[in-house]
């Protein structure tokens, strides 16, 4: 330590040395934190090299356009890839309106009352829940409902008119809608703070104008705070979904069956959607799996030839991630661009 | 001193008081008896009881925090939106009790307009900030909205400059154009009042002078209430002046005979600068 | 302007104005009823249960449960003492907090105290991509990149056995994956702290270790508490890193080179096999579920007691 001991007789040359002393620690400490910093910089490196590596030769056209096989040189990802498009699509038409509406609410109704102090502190608690306990909850809830209607659903809604020859069964089992409403109860939480975030940065100045002309309350929320709000609120949910597209754990809890060689509603083309458009509300009632849960099949598999399948289905994910980041940091890239108070 | 802001009013008044009544004779248009207002616990307006005359300009000066802006805001209900507030007394609009609670705030809002300090034009073009009060309200005839714009635009004398580029942004006026535009904004619901909350403060001497020519021509046809700490500014532009401090309305009456000839002490010393 | 036209009356618009901020309360309300939906399930399988069916702690005693060193519920002779879920579990969190908390507040001062404002808009965008890499990707990286080329030369030159499975591959994605979690929570207390209490340090001829060690770092001290715990209570939770580098043996063991079953990779084990709904090994899937959720509960609730006491300092 360059601290002086009260016996050391201060001397020019012990100065000399304290000076230089301390440098040396100060100078050593920065290297330990700059050295721990751009650690993580190489380990994301040697990931995406060492996958890449083993992902070569494996990720071809064929790997993107075949379903999953017990033969690794003819396992691909469509499969995954499909389920994983409507996961995301139907979790977003649940999450984003309840998540961006529960933030408004919060933001730009509630009064301080205990009510809205109960929402807030359990927001961050609904934060911190492992990601399993939702699948626990999607299972009991969504998937089996509590055993309500037993256990096979053998409850069936059909022949809704416009809906064809489509079924809806109760429980919903393991499906698609299982699997979105339990993922967008798990993002909930990144949505709202998110939301919450972005409308708590529109300036009060903007809402006094409007509602000084005579503006009601959600007329001022509707025109005015939330066009303001958007870039923040996409940046927000951009990412919450892109958490949502690498979840696994609650899927496997819902149990997406991992060896799924189909897509939701039989749909691999708009040829069939033209044909049965039906199947469109099929899809959603119907069993999958998604890219991430693939890849867990394969790293599971005992043939080692799996492992190449399962890095290549490790870059598509990654592929699709990095894409939605980017989109993510360019819409709040251009909002800062844009218009300023 | 004093001396200076007579021959301010001198210069206004001459052309004024041919054409405008003297306070006493003119309606009144708000009324506030024992106005009490609270943030909270802390008591912001202590029993303010004073009138507004119809189409004429009423000016609140006082030193800043004296209560003025919050008096101000009670008028069309803006301090609603902040929590905690609690306000006793009366405000009466035209002898309506506009705290009543039959009364609906909205409908009261298109009545009193607001103009603020800073100008808060929003992030839409020209013509869609004027056309935002009209259209909230329900209306959606195109041609029924252009007249609108461009009625509200000449009233603000903004007309000449932007008739061009009417939907080009808002944010691109320069901060004296960004201010008249709000308030053609507030004109455009057609109120009765226009409250202007220190309205050229934000603005360069060039600017400040057009927004003071645009009240003064105003008042033909809207009762203007304006908070300002410039006392040059109430002098030129207002017919009645009242003095805010310490949340109290220390003095209310004829903007030339408060300038020249206070009868409180507190005035006196305030608008002679002596004040601590 | 008549005097009635300030009037309320009913017109469709105030109805509409009263239907949208109920449903944006119910929109609100959703989260209450997540969080209320999750204790419910929990509790009504593992505590209680509707009388003809019987809820786990009914058929096996707490006792047997919090204090057992046996976990065996696929066996014939059953035993559910979750203590060998716990010690896998925490086995894994100590060797991830062992790795992640250093890296992470060393980083966290890094950015806060030294890095230029270049630096930071490189390594900030760094750590959000490893923040959203998903877990089952850090899951692949421990199992067939950390275990055969990091872990097995160097603990089997020195002798030591080391399964394909183990805990310290594990461990150390999960203290990869926590580490943009400390850095930014961290970081962010460090910044809270003033510039005076730094230029005060400086003033006294201090050099930047000095006030980055000394002064910056006990000031932001329950801040980075706070992160540590929320740091803690992720690595306790997670689920598919662990599932797959770390093996399905339910041991009670410290050896970080052996594998081990944590609380989370049970509930993913049991779920994959056919389990049917209401026998006892299903049933068992909630209880331990319900141990994981109070852990992780009660380290969030402290942390955000931690960091409002910090808060309340500063600000």
């Amino acid at each position: 330590m360059s601290t002086p001991t009260p016996t050391a007789a201060p001397t020019p040359g012990s100065t000399a040395h304290e000076l230089t002393h301390g440098r040396r620690e100060s100078r050593l400490f920065e290297t330990l934190c700059a050295v721990s910093t751009w650690s993580t910089f190489a380990v994301l490196v040697i990931l995406i090299v060492s996958v890449s590596y083993r992902a070569w030769g494996w990720l071809d056209w064929q790997f993107l356009t075949s379903f999953d096989s017990r033969k690794p040189e003819r396992a691909g990802i469509l499969a995954g890839l499909l389920g994983s498009c409507w996961m995301i699509v139907i979790t977003i038409m649940f999450s984003v309106p309840v998540g961006v509406g529960a933030a408004v609410y919060l933001e730009e109704y509630a009064t301080d009352n205990l009510l809205t102090r109960i929402i807030r502190t359990n927001l961050a608690n609904l934060a911190g829940v492992p990601s399993i306990v939702y699948g626990i909850l999607g299972l009991t809830v969504f998937v089996r409902m509590f055993g309500l209607f037993g256990e096979q659903g053998l409850f069936h809604i059909e022949g809704i008119p416009l809906w064809g020859d489509a079924v809806i069964p109760l429980p919903f089992g393991r499906t698609v809608i299982s699997g979105a409403l339990s993922l967008s109860l798990l993002i909930l939480p990144v949505i709202i703070v998110a939301a919450q975030e972005a409308l708590r940065a529109v300036p009060p100045s903007l809402r006094h104008a409007s509602l000084a002309l005579g503006a009601t309350r959600w007329q001022t929320i509707r025109h005015q705070v939330l066009p303001s709000a958007l870039p923040g609120i996409m940046t927000g949910v951009i990412l919450a979904i892109s958490r949502a597209f690498g979840e696994t754990a609650p899927l496997v809890m819902i149990g997406a069956m991992t060896f799924v060689r189909f897509a939701p509603g039989k749909i691999t083309s708009l040829q069939v959607v033209f044909d049965d458009p039906a199947s469109l509300v099929r899809a959603p009632f119907d069993t999958f799996t998604v890219i991430p849960i693939q890849i867990f099949n394969w790293v599971r598999q005992a043939k080692s030839e799996f492992q190449h399948v399962a890095a290549a289905g490790i870059v598509v994910l990654l592929v699709v991630l990095l894409v939605l980041n980017g989109l993510a940091i360019y819409v709040r890239h251009r909002s800062q661009k844009n218009l300023r108070w | 001193m004093l001396n200076a802001f007579s021959d301010l009013v001198k210069t206004r008044d001459g052309q004024s008081d041919s054409e405008s009544a003297t306070p006493d004779q003119r309606t009144t248009k708000i009324e506030t008896n024992g106005l009490d207002f609270y943030y909270g616990d802390q008591q912001a307006l202590f029993d303010i009881s004073m009138t507004i005359p119809e189409r004429a300009v009423t000016a609140l000066i006082g030193p800043s925090g004296c209560g003025k802006s919050t008096f101000l805001r009670t008028l069309n209900r803006m301090n609603d939106i902040i929590e905690g507030t609690r306000l006793t007394g009366q405000v009466l609009l035209e002898g309506i009790d506009i705290y009543a609670p039959a009364i609906d705030v909205v409908a009261l809002r298109k009545k009193v307009g607001m103009v603020f300090q800073k100008s808060t034009p929003f992030p839409k073009s020209i013509f869609d900030n004027i056309a935002y009060g009209p259209r909230i309200a329900g209306l959606r005839d195109r041609r029924k909205l252009t007249e609108i714009v461009e009625s509200s635009l000449k009233r603000a004398a903004l007309w000449d400059e932007v008739k061009d580029r009417i939907n080009e942004s808002a944010m691109a006026l320069s901060g004296g154009q960004q201010q008249r535009l709000c308030i053609a904004r507030a004109l455009a619901t057609s109120p009765d009042v226009l409250l202007m909350d220190e309205p050229a403060s934000a603005l360069d001497p060039a600017s400040t002078a057009r927004v003071e020519d645009l009240i003064f021509e105003l008042k033909e046809n809207y009762t203007i209430v304006i908070v300002t700490h410039n006392m040059q500014q109430a002098a030129r532009v207002s017919d009645t002046t009242a003095f805010f401090f310490q949340g109290r309305l220390i003095e209310v009456g004829d903007t030339r005979q408060l300038f020249t000839n206070p009868k409180q002490k507190q005035t006196e010393d305030y608008i002679t600068g002596r004040f601590g | 302007m008549s005097p009635t036209s300030l009037n309320r009356s009913f017109t469709l618009n105030r109805a509409k104005e009263q239907a949208i901020e109920v449903s944006l309360l119910l929109c609100a309300l959703v989260s209450i009823a997540t969080t209320a939906g999750i204790v419910f399930v929990l509790v009504a399988e593992s505590v209680f249960a509707i009388p003809p069916e019987k809820a786990f702690f009914q058929e096996v005693s707490p006792w047997e449960f919090f204090t057992g060193t046996q976990w065996s519920p696929q066996f014939a002779d059953k035993h559910f003492g979750v203590l060998p879920l716990v010690c896998g579990t925490f086995l894994i969190a100590g060797i991830a907090a062992a790795v992640g908390l250093p890296i992470g507040i060393l980083s966290a001062v890094y950015l806060s105290e030294y890095a230029s404002p270049r630096v930071r808009s490189i390594v900030k965008p760094i750590l959000e991509i490893l923040a959203g890499i998903p877990t089952v990707v850090y899951g692949f990286f421990a199992l067939y990149l950390i275990t055969p080329t990091l872990i097995k030369p160097i603990f089997s030159t020195l002798g030591f056995d080391v399964d394909g499975y183990n805990a310290l591959s594990a461990g150390i994605v999960v203290g990869i994956m926590i580490i943009p979690m400390v850095s930014s929570l961290s970081e962010d207390a460090l910044r809270a702290v003033p510039r005076s209490l730094r230029e005060a340090g400086y003033a006294l001829g201090s050099t930047k270790f000095d006030v980055s060690a000394k002064v910056v770092l006990p000031a932001a001290f329950s801040g980075i508490v706070a992160s540590f715990l929320l740091a803690i209570a992720r690595a306790v939770g997670e689920t598919m890193a662990v599932t797959i580098a770390a093996g399905q043996s339910p041991t009670m063991t410290l050896n970080p080179l052996r594998s081990v079953q944590t609380m989370t990779s049970y509930i993913v084990n049991v779920s994959l096999g056919d389990t049917p709904a209401g026998t006892i090994e299903y049933k068992s899937l909630y209880a331990v579920a319900l141990c994981l959720f109070s852990i992780t509960l009660v380290m969030n609730i402290l942390s955000q007691y931690v960091m409002r006491r910090y808060r309340e300092v500063y600000q």
